[in-house]
């Protein structure tokens, strides 16, 4: 009975701790009110969990090095995966009377309120890496990636390949994403312009086991194909272990043309391995246009234009060097 | 006369293969292999060649199925005792097994996510992942049978938490095993043409068989999921018992967590077994066997998790849409549902009733005209 009870404590006491951990982890980084005399920027950073992935992770770690107190910048940040949960964390930063309000929003509806709010309050807001449904009047600027630029950039690439034939198969990302979207818009398009042959076209949701079992099942079939057209790397990586099992050779100068996107370390190290040929960039580096800006508007001058889409590159296997890699790789 | 005596038995013998479980599954069985056969028998084609190491493996849709149906089957194992003793289903085994893998290649790598040579034995990774997959099984059986939460509500919390701490356990890295030895355990050995998987699958078949076999744990889960309180009476603690369910699907987790990362030789904690409650959940009940508890065949579950996989690489060959997938097996779950419902067991008794009797009428007839 002694150990029941006890056992029963000990548990209640652990979820009693994970609930205050969990409470906790919204909130990182000290802000103090009013002490934006000590001549730091103040700035409330509001993203999505850094956990969701590699480039979410990246992001966050590119942010936390830009806006440190050696830089000048006093920064706290706030993540969420919920746009309740943002929003709460947007109205307490204006509340703390930050300079600015860095926000990637979790969902594109539901932010003209508390935006108007920030005006008021003579809060500077500026979007990154997501856009959202409301006025270009309520924000600064929003610092993008181009989807669609991206995939044309990467299926240019494999046009200027010149393979005597195209037969694709396609791995799609999660549907619906934005992500998903512009890189199979590219492909789709350019197919069909081209004449090329889509083998299969299916999504794998992000997910490399997926991806696995359906490059299996194409090979199961029969079918021949020369080109792996992964929106990321994780179903790059599922498609060439599917590849490695049944001895088809990829790579450079091999019989299946492999393509990533993300440019993860390790996938641009089987780039460098000349294992896969071509990963294009999602640039997770947004913090340096983001200064940009900071700078441009502490000095008094105005943004011109609200939306930018940021600089992307497509690494190529034949060209790469173990520096892209270093700077690169996420 | 004869004749008359000699038609009973055989009735019998089918009427006792449509009561037994394992009649659901091996029928859901029968239906794909026949659709198969007529849509393209080149299905079943298998075909013996060399992998990218020089190492013979065998080819084709009937490995594809047993090869990634086997964590499937192996989650099933405990799913069904679970089932069968708290009455409700564990959720949560699709983020345990990013906790249980990312335990694993944190051992492995060590501090360093990518590590040259692997920091420990693969045997000692296992062991380590199988004490935290346990101990997170043991967490979710105290709230099921200490606090008689919700199964499903209990095994919630782990659902929502398990992939952050999975995350939080490689501090957000991705860590990748590059030695190829720890990669023969998710793809092939050299030499075996058979996908080990299937063969670490077969051996927690044996090994559940014999601990079914020769224990009385079976006896007493059924026990404990037919009636808590008659099994109290009798001596048993339903308690430990629902614990102990708990901590076998721990067990079972980490295997199937193993195989996972063996695969890709990595793990991304936010993907990996995505979804695999819900088909672990889906193989018990195609396995035929109560969702509510109380008695189980764990060789219709295993049978049940294999269907599923033959069903999603049948899906895959006729390039059915991945996103469609769901709504095919939410097909059979409503099927299954609808077949197990009192009211239509009981019509369906009733015309089979109907049905018996009326032969018998007409071979009493002919009987009597002879």
């Amino acid at each position: 009975m002694k150990l029941k009870k006890l056992l029963a404590m000990s548990v209640s006491m652990a979820m009693c701790a994970a609930l205050f951990a969990g409470c906790g982890s919204t909130e990182s980084g000290g802000s103090k009110k009013g002490d934006s005399d000590d001549g730091l920027i103040k700035i409330g950073i509001i993203n999505n969990d850094p956990n969701e992935s590699g480039y979410r992770t990246a992001n966050d770690k590119d942010l936390k090095e830009a806006f440190s107190k050696e830089n000048g910048y006093d920064a706290s940040f706030a993540y969420s995966l919920k746009n309740d949960e943002q929003i709460q964390a947007a109205n307490k930063f204006i509340q703390d009377e930050v300079d600015y309000l860095l926000l990637s929003a979790a969902d594109t509806a539901g932010w003209d309120t508390v935006l108007k709010d920030a005006q008021a309050a003579g809060v500077k807001v500026i979007l990154f890496d997501r856009t959202i449904d409301a006025d270009e009047s309520l924000y600064e600027a929003s610092i993008v990636s181009d989807m669609a630029k991206e995939g044309q950039t990467a299926v240019d690439w494999l046009k200027g390949q010149n393979l005597s034939e195209y037969k694709v198969i396609h791995l799609q990302g999660v549907m619906g994403s934005a992500a998903q979207k512009g890189r199979s818009q590219a492909l789709t398009d350019t197919a069909a312009a081209e004449g090329w042959t889509i083998v299969n076209e299916q999504t794998a949701e992000w997910n490399a086991e997926k991806a696995q079992q359906i490059v299996q099942s194409v090979i199961d079939s029969g079918e021949s194909f020369n080109v792996i057209y992964a929106e990321n790397d994780d179903m790059a990586k599922g498609a060439v272990a599917a590849l490695d099992k049944a001895n088809i050779s990829h790579g450079v100068g091999k019989d299946v043309v492999v393509m990533g996107f993300d440019c993860n370390k390790w996938a641009l190290e089987e780039l460098l391995a000349q294992n896969w040929n071509y990963d294009g960039q999602c640039n997770p580096f947004q913090s340096s246009y983001i200064k940009d800006i900071i700078d441009k508007l502490e000095a008094g001058e105005t943004i011109s234009e609200k939306t930018i889409i940021m600089d992307e590159k497509g690494f190529d296997a034949s060209t790469i060097t173990q520096e892209d890699v270093d700077n690169y790789g996420i | 006369m004869a004749q008359n005596k000699a038609a009973p038995p055989k009735t019998s013998f089918f009427a006792a293969l449509m009561r037994n479980q394992i009649f659901i599954p091996i029928a859901a069985l029968l239906l794909l292999t026949i659709f198969n056969l007529i849509a393209d028998p080149g299905f079943f084609k298998i075909t013996l060649s060399e992998n990218s190491n020089g190492d013979p493996v065998l080819n084709g849709y009937l490995i594809t199925v047993i090869d990634y149906g086997s964590e499937l089957a192996i989650l099933a194992l405990g799913m069904t005792l679970v089932t069968a003793a708290s009455g409700g289903q564990d959720i949560s085994v699709g983020a345990a097994i990013a906790i249980s893998g990312s335990v694993m290649l944190r051992v492995l790598c060590g501090s360093d996510a990518r590590a040259e040579t692997m920091q420990a034995p693969i045997i000692v990774a296992f062991l380590v992942s199988a004490i935290v997959a346990m101990l997170f099984g043991a967490f979710n059986g105290t709230l099921v049978a200490f606090f008689k939460i919700q199964p499903m509500v209990a095994t919630l919390i782990l659902f929502t938490a398990g992939r952050s701490i999975a995350a939080w356990i490689n501090h957000n890295e991705l860590p990748i095993v590059k030695e190829v030895s720890f990669s023969y355990f998710g793809n092939y050995f050299p030499g075996i043409p058979i996908p080990t998987p299937f063969f670490i699958a077969v051996i927690c078949f044996i090994v559940t068989w014999a601990l079914l076999k020769f224990t009385t744990l079976g006896l007493y889960v059924q026990s404990v999921g037919i009636n808590e309180k008659t099994s109290r009476l009798n001596g048993l603690n339903p308690e430990m018992i629902k614990l102990m369910t708990y901590v076998f699907l721990g067990l079972c987790v980490a295997v199937a967590g193993f195989i996972k990362v063996s695969r890709l030789s990595t793990i991304n904690y936010s993907v990996i077994a995505k979804d695999i409650e819900m088909d672990a959940i889906l193989a018990v009940a195609l396995g035929g066997n109560a969702l509510s508890g109380g008695k189980f065949n764990m060789g219709s579950s295993i049978l049940g998790a294999y269907v599923i996989q033959y069903l999603t690489t049948t899906l895959y060959k006729f390039k059915v849409n991945a996103d469609a997938l769901p709504a095919y097996k939410a097909v059979v779950v409503i099927l299954l549902v609808i077949m197990s419902a009192p009211v239509v067991r009981e019509k369906f008794a009733q015309i089979t009733k109907k049905l018996r009797a009326g032969k018998a009428q007409t071979s009493a007839a002919k009987a009597a005209s002879n």
